[in-house]
């Protein structure tokens, strides 16, 4: 199935080159990549600018370190394993809890301290890192998701991504993983993509590999009842990302936590392209509004409120 | 903005500048558009014979001069203990041989390679000077006054009186006065040539004789053939002494030219000079490589073609990477195709280019599929990931030793051109593939190594198509047509084809 090029340029949707050429060559500065790039860098902007993000157990540098790991993770808590580098969620192995020395994984898996330790001796290698350089591995406290999510995700924390575009959120959808995508939040990997309402967080659409959905594959839950409760909350900690690293277009990957409410998770200098078809909406005429008003806006305040009041409907 | 038109008038000019080299190096060094042309290449051999008696020996020959349509790229002279010296007379070059105390039957060569040349025009049209004084005897001006009389009142201007004495001498049933002079002076062409030459300069008549070959392959010991030029109206008109008024033919070669001797010889008897032709049939290629190499146009001198043949060869392969990285470009900018790791496919396909298709995707999938096998098991080794790639890679080693001793045992010569697979790419790929393995499942690692191997094909019938591989290796400017394309691609900033499927679903909903 195949749509002529105009017929998506009428919905101004943006195209992996338009993206590339058009809006992440011209706004993020390449010099600002290792920000985002590296979650060990992206960790300490965050503190250093008081936002909110998932605490930081500890990282692992050296291969020399890696039999220490049990003096970072928490005692018998769940915690998660990231490399710093990595890309698309790999690498990532998150832990619910520990019992008799073994640790659980999201999907039930038992694995023991030795698998651990290769796991992160993985991760030092450069397995998953994006140049296969070496990394380091970061231990981060496990998020509890709100419980207002409970069967809209299938094993796996539900995050929501919102696309910044020169400090305005002008898209958001949220990420539901489902069984085909193991417990994982990426969407090329089988997770829901829910197309939420700028306005008001509400959901407008959903899709999985692409194509709509409207009930969740592995609970059945009605999808378009969700809705993100501290919805300003969430708006802010994307906006304030901008601010933080000069990234005109940015993609905030945001985490709502039982206990502490909306939390940065990472930052994407090169966010995809499927949240327009999870909002079944194109990106191209909204950037092209904040084009047209950009610096009239002093503060995030105003940023957000521009945001509110131009991006809610489906239609820009 | 600007920086569009920037890169639009970029990449222009890299394009002109690629194509102009290019048609200068076609139109201009003769390099064929398309492989296959083929060009001859004349070798005419001078032989010079004589015998010595125990005195010094001095043998000099007159050599050809540069001349329209005529390209000589190599001569040689090859003699012996003969001490060799080009020597210039009168402006007329003739090559010396000399030697002390010679004795017994003696054999100089000299020749020359000739490629015929349409664009090679090298003469100016010089009144012949004439430095020499007219030998025809009194005698033979007597016996031949009617003749002169009747060509010359037959023609109106010097061309059409040498064409008139001509057919005089080349008729059926020639005049009493002609016949009588045949009979008593002509005894070869050359004698004719010479009597109508001597005729022809005392009615004051400037011309010139000739000596020509005719470049026709297989011609053994011939003498030149003798033949006249005729000037008039600030041209040479040539005249064949048999047929008359002649255009000069492209494959006539003038050896010799004006009245100075072909051979002359001191201190030795009998000497003579015969001449050979042979035609050497070469690529078009090779033809105007030799000609740019000889004129020493600058481009050619710096041109790949200066390297030694190894070297060579090797670059016909690596000339052909950008072609590969160009189709890879086209086929993730425009159609959107997803392949593991950038370059891998053209790495991939420069090995098919060297172990043939069928063979080298089938050894791909073998060294792959055990690679993936004995990796599963280095997997529950838990090993660090430099030392993993690097038992991997010996693995790769090993298998495709085994394969290649497998394949001969079996006769299947073919793959033990096995080893033009880069091994780093071959582990680092089982490494990557097991990794998804793991992470995705089977399905992905068929997706992405099927989409890897699909562009690796589709760079390799890109390299692989004659057309391409001729274009680069002998026009290597083209490559600034393909950076000028790729750099147009690259700020391509419309939807990838993949796209069209990928967003149709938001324009159905619509």
């Amino acid at each position: 199935m195949i749509v002529f090029p105009s017929a998506l340029k009428k919905l101004n949707v943006l195209g992996m080159n338009a993206r590339n050429i058009d809006y992440i060559s011209r706004y993020n500065d390449r010099r600002l990549y290792p920000l985002v790039d590296d979650k060990l860098q992206t960790k300490k902007l965050i503190e250093k600018h008081g936002l909110k993000a998932p605490e930081l157990f500890g990282f692992i540098e050296f291969q020399a370190q890696v039999k220490k790991i049990k003096e970072i993770i928490p005692e018998g808590a769940g915690f998660v394993i990231k490399p710093a580098q990595g890309s698309g969620g790999k690498g990532i192995l998150v832990i619910l809890k520990q019992e008799d020395g073994y640790f659980i994984k999201q999907n039930g898996d038992k694995i023991n301290e030795h698998n651990l330790r290769r796991h992160i001796s993985n991760i030092l290698s450069g397995l998953y890192s994006l140049s296969g350089k070496d990394d380091v591995a970061l231990v981060e406290k496990l998020i509890e998701f709100d419980d207002a999510f409970e069967g809209f995700s299938f094993e796996g924390v539900p995050d929501i991504r919102v696309i910044v575009y020169r400090g305005y959120p002008v898209m958001a959808m949220m990420r539901l993983s489902t069984s085909a995508s193991d417990g994982k939040a990426n969407l090329h990997q089988g997770a829901v993509g829910v197309g939420l309402n700028i306005s008001n967080g509400k959901a407008l659409s959903a899709v999985q590999f692409d194509a709509p959905i409207t009930h969740h594959p592995d609970t059945g839950k009605e999808l378009l009842e969700l809705e993100i409760s501290q919805w300003d909350k969430v708006l802010r900690l994307a906006s304030g990302s901008f601010d933080m690293t000069d990234l005109g277009y940015l993609g905030a990957d945001i985490v709502l936590d039982k206990q502490n409410g909306p939390m940065l998770l990472e930052l994407n200098a090169r966010p995809g392209l499927a949240i327009q078809i999870a909002n079944k909406t194109g990106l191209e005429a909204r950037l092209r509004l904040v084009d047209a008003i950009a610096g009239q806006h002093k503060n995030i305040d105003e940023r957000l409120e521009f945001s509110y009041l131009n991006f809610g409907a489906t239609d820009a | 903005m600007t920086s569009k038109y920037q890169i639009y008038i970029f990449s222009l000019l890299l394009i002109l500048l690629s194509v102009g080299v290019m048609t200068y190096k076609v139109e201009v060094l003769g390099f064929p558009l398309f492989a296959g042309e083929e060009k001859s290449i004349w070798n005419i051999e001078a032989k010079v014979e004589f015998t010595g008696h125990g005195k010094n020996a001095f043998v000099s020959l007159a050599l050809p001069e540069a001349q329209n349509g005529m390209f000589v790229y190599n001569e040689n002279a090859s003699s012996a203990n003969y001490g060799y010296v080009v020597a210039e007379e009168d402006t007329y070059l003739r090559g010396e041989w000399s030697k002390r105390k010679v004795e017994g039957k003696q054999t100089l060569y000299y020749s020359i390679d000739v490629i015929l040349d349409e664009d090679f025009k090298p003469e100016s049209v010089k009144e012949y000077k004439r430095n020499y004084s007219i030998e025809a005897s009194s005698l033979v001006l007597q016996a031949t006054e009617a003749i002169m009389q009747d060509a010359y009142d037959h023609s109106s201007d010097d061309i059409s009186m040498a064409a008139r004495l001509i057919s005089e001498f080349n008729k059926a049933n020639p005049t009493q006065a002609v016949e009588m002079l045949k009979h008593r002076y002509i005894k070869s062409p050359r004698d004719l040539r010479d009597v109508i030459a001597a005729l022809l300069e005392d009615k004051k008549v400037r011309l010139r004789r000739i000596g020509a070959l005719e470049l026709i392959d297989g011609q053994k010991n011939v003498f030149l053939k003798p033949m006249l030029e005729v000037f008039y109206k600030e041209k040479w008109q040539l005249f064949d002494i048999n047929n008359g008024k002649i255009s000069k033919p492209k494959n006539l070669f003038i050896w010799q030219r004006g009245a100075v001797s072909l051979l002359d010889a001191e201190g030795v008897t009998g000497s003579e000079v015969r001449f050979s032709v042979t035609e050497n049939v070469v690529s078009a290629r090779t033809g105007a490589l030799l000609k740019g190499s000889d004129e020493k146009v600058s481009l050619m001198d710096y041109s790949l073609f200066v390297l030694p043949n190894e070297s060579q060869n090797a670059f016909k392969h690596l000339l052909l990477i950008p072609i590969g990285a160009l189709v890879v470009v086209l086929l993730r900018v425009l159609i959107g195709l997803k392949t593991s790791g950038t370059f891998m496919p053209v790495l991939l396909a420069m090995a098919f280019v060297q172990t043939e298709l069928v063979p080298g995707v089938s050894m791909f999938l073998i060294v792959v599929s055990i690679g993936l096998i004995v990796r599963s098991y280095l997997s529950d080794l838990n090993l660090l990931l430099v030392a993993r790639i690097s038992a991997v890679l010996i693995v790769v080693v090993g298998i495709m030793a085994m394969l290649a001793v497998l394949a001969y045992k079996l006769g299947f010569t073919d793959i033990i051109t096995i080893t033009f697979f880069p091994m780093i790419i071959l582990a680092w790929t089982i490494e990557r593939m097991s990794i998804i393995w793991e992470e995705n499942g089977p399905k992905e690692v068929f997706v992405q190594g099927g989409g890897s191997l699909m562009v690796a094909i589709i760079a390799y019938f890109a390299m692989t198509n004659s057309v391409m591989q001729f274009w680069t290796y002998n026009f290597p400017e083209i490559l600034l047509s393909v950076l000028a394309l790729i750099i147009l691609v690259g700020r391509y900033s419309g939807y990838r084809l993949s796209e069209l499927h990928r967003f149709a679903p938001m324009v159905r909903k619509k």
